[in-house]
Formats: structure tokens, sequence, C-alpha cells
């Protein structure tokens, strides 16, 4: 199973307990495959992440993961094994701005 | 006997207060989407348990929610808001072209004959309409395409569609008003649109009677008298006999005729309220005193409202949809301010007192009369 940790006002959106979802995610583990696959468990969170058409990231929004900013690799890179394992969470963090 | 609920959009979260006929003990429900700007909601007139609310943040984006069960309990619907076609371009502020971007909604309005339809007015500006409870959006593009769009402009909140009107006695008519492009209106039901601005003298743009560009902040009507409209102006309070095809002023002898809500009495469809604040540059009400004032013969002869309101040191403001009246034998009037109090009055305005304070600023105020 992929983790994936939510900002809070998401997890507020779509009411799970903790900081983490777990996703089954199909073929290869990328940026973009976890966010379909997270998007399809939880409809709500569709354009609050990223575009509903373009698929363009928000602003303010940003993926780590191993502790590194994945928010302008391709959606289609492969994620770090660890990622892929499930051992670490892919963090999808709002960006400190604003009040 | 009736009861009373008044729906309460902060920066940060919605409030639902509710009390009975009297409107003297209020319980409060909330914070709902805490932390979550809520721009606006809004009752359906043929199911009032059928609550629908804007909901955004600048991290997240456009949430839109429904309730089924007059917000005890919400569900996500569609919040997906894809102008038609190629949307093209608007002036931005410096007057270069800028591309028409989705951003948030400001209004909703659900239809007077059917509680799934429901219309939202957006930014970029745009009319938007859904069919079935707001799973699903399709913008209505005659207006954006109005010959006037690549025209618009925004106002200093964003160039939004913050008004929608319809019109109880004609399913085809339907007014709105946008920041900074001026008043609309339709005859047919959305297919063509044309400017009702006639009348409007924005002193502060180029052609200062031009046909589009006018600040409009707020316009209000009485269901019994649909042709009957009143504005509130960046400056300037107006009214129009006409349906908007032309306006005049009635701003009178108010203190300053700068504001931004509007509303009129739910039973005197020529007595109507407005809060004058000092300035554009100063959105708080002039000398610290908060005073609605209210008009009984549709404008022009105000008097002040002040009994049970803050007379000093008061600095907050009240936003263009932060007023609404409730539908009672003596109209209830609410407001809410920027400083977090909503302040109601159960006699037309004569008396005030606050029914709930120190929330988060408030945003918009909308009220439903409901008989138990």
């Amino acid at each position: 199973m992929i983790r994936v940790e939510l900002p809070g006002h998401l997890r507020t959106l779509t009411r799970v307990s903790g900081h983490e979802v777990a996703l089954q995610v199909a073929g290869a583990v990328t940026l973009g495959s976890v966010l379909d696959a997270l998007e399809a468990a939880y409809p709500m969170l569709r354009g609050t992440i990223r575009d509903h058409v373009t698929h363009q990231r928000r602003a303010f929004i940003r993926f780590f993961a191993c502790s590194e900013d994945w928010s302008h690799e391709s959606p289609d890179a492969p994620l770090p094994d660890a990622i892929a394992s499930g051992a670490e969470p892919l963090l999808i963090v709002g960006a400190i701005a604003g009040g | 006997m009736s009861k009373v609920r008044v729906l309460v959009g902060t920066r940060k979260g919605a409030f639902i207060l509710t009390a009975d006929g009297k409107r003297e003990q209020w319980e409060i429900s909330g914070p709902h989407f805490a932390g979550w700007e809520i721009y606006h909601m809004k009752g359906s007139p043929v199911d009032p348990n059928r609550l629908y609310a804007s909901q955004s943040s600048g991290w997240s984006g456009q949430v839109m929610q429904r309730s089924n069960d007059g917000g005890a309990t919400w569900e996500p619907v569609g919040n997906k808001f894809a102008y038609d076609g190629v949307p093209g371009t608007h002036q931005w502020y410096d007057g270069t072209p800028h591309p028409w971007e989705f951003k948030r909604v400001w209004h909703v309005e659900p239809s007077l004959t059917d509680a799934e339809t429901v219309y939202a007015g957006v930014e970029d500006a745009a009319l938007f309409r859904s069919g079935d409870g707001g799973a699903t959006w399709a913008e209505i593009p005659g207006l954006r395409q109005h010959g006037s769009g690549p025209h618009w402009q925004p106002g200093a909140g964003g160039m939004c569609l913050h008004t929608i009107i319809l019109d109880p006695g004609n399913t085809g008519r339907i007014y709105i008003a946008i920041s900074a492009a001026g008043a609309f209106r339709t005859d047919d039901g959305g297919a063509t649109w044309q400017p009702i601005n006639r009348g409007l003298y924005s002193k502060y743009i180029p052609d200062p009677n031009a046909e589009v560009g006018h600040c409009v902040h707020h316009v209000a009507m009485h269901r019994s008298r649909p042709n009957v409209l009143f504005m509130q102006k960046h400056w300037d309070v107006m009214r129009s006999d006409n349906a908007g095809d032309s306006w005049q002023e009635v701003s009178g002898n108010l203190p300053t005729d700068f504001g931004f809500a509007i509303d009129v009495h739910a039973h005197e469809p020529d007595t109507i309220y407005v809060v004058p604040i000092k300035s554009d540059g100063e959105h708080f009400p002039p000398e610290g005193k908060l005073r609605v004032y209210r008009s009984k013969v549709g404008g022009n002869e105000w008097e002040p409202l002040t009994n049970g309101l803050p007379q000093r040191d008061c600095y907050v403001n009240v936003l263009r949809d932060a007023m609404a009246v409730d539908s009672l034998d003596s109209c209830g009037v609410y407001f809410g301010t920027t400083g977090g109090q909503v302040y109601a009055s159960a006699d037309a305005g004569d008396t005030w007192k606050p029914i709930v304070r120190d929330l988060p600023a408030v945003l918009c105020v909308e009220v439903q009369t409901l008989s138990s």
C-alpha cells in the first residue's frame, strides 16, 4: 500500500482520521498514478491539489518524497522505492504562506 | 411557531444560528469547514433544508458543499468550474489583456422553483448553473461572451460576479452584478445579456458614463416589485424603476454614500437599508459609529439606526453579502461585520443587539424564515 500524508485542510475535507491515507496503486508508482488513486478514493479532493483538467499542481501545494522536493518533477517519474513499498509516506504539503 | 436560521460565512469557517420567532435566544453551531473561507451560503426557497455553501482556500481552491438537513451534515459536491470554450482575455488592472482564470465562487443562488437548480457567480466573472444539486456545473456563456467582456476589469477584490437576483415573476429574467464591470440583465434565461448601467456615474474611470466599467457593490430587489432595483455602488446609492434600464441616485442625506451592503424590508418594498462606510480608502464607519441607515421612501431621505450598535471606536466593515432580512411579521434585519459580530434587529432596525460576537471576519449573512 502507498501511504500519503495530507495537509490539515484536506484531512478535514476527506474526514479521515490520522494524518495518512493508504492507497492501492496499480502499475508504476509515480506522482501522477498516486494522485489518480488518491482522487479515485476521495473524489472530494479533485481540484484541490491539482487542476481538474490540466493536472497542474496548485501553486501553494508541494510534494515531498523521502525528504526531497518532488513538486517540480515529472508526474510520470517513478517515485523512490521507499514510497512504492510503503516504508515512507508521500507528503502533500500546504506551503507556509498567507495567514 | 416560526423559526429563523441565520447562515454566517466567515474567513475561517461557517456558523449556523437558530432561534424561534421571538429571536431572543440563539443557538450556534460551528465552525463548519473550519479554517476555510466561506464566501457564501444560501438555502433553497423550495426546500429550506437544502443548503449550498461555497468553501475555498488559497491553498486548495474551490470546494462546494451541500446539506440536505439544514446544515446538520454536509457533503462535498462538484467543484469543476470550466469556462465554456476558449475563455479569451479580459483587462488586467493595468489595462493589458489577461486570461480568464477561475478563482472562486462568490455567490450561490438557489432556484426559486427547483431545489436541484442553483446558480453560482464566480471570479473571474462568469455565471454557472447546476441542474443536479451542485454535482456538475456548466457556464451560461452568453454573459461572458457579451461583446464587452474583453473590456471588463477587476475591482480591488478581484473580478467577481457577486450578485445574482432571480425574478420571481419572470423565469427568463436574471440580474447579475460584477466588480468592476457593472450590472447586467437577461430576459431569455441567460442566452443573451445587456448591460444595465445607464445613469451610473463613476468619476474614477476614463468615461464616467461608460456602458460598462462601473464598480457595482451590491443590488437588492423586493420580490413584489421585480422591476425596482436598489444598488450600492462603490460610491453612490442608486435606484432603478425600470428593471435597470436607467438609474438615478438616491444617496440623499447619507453621511457617505460609499458602502457595500444594501437590502430591502421583507414587507415594505420602499424601505431599504445600507451601512455607510467612510471611503474606498478607509473601510470603516464614519466617526467610528456603526450606523445602519434606513429609508422608508425608497431612498434620498435616510434616518440613522443606532440603538444597540456601537457609537464610538468602531472600525469594522460590513461586506456586500453580509446583510439579510427575515420575513416574520416584524421584519428582522441582520448584518455581520469584519470584526466578527452579527447584529440583529427584530423590529425592522429600530433596535439592535449582537446575536454572536468574536467570530472570524464575517463574509456573508443569509437568513431563512422557517415554519416549525
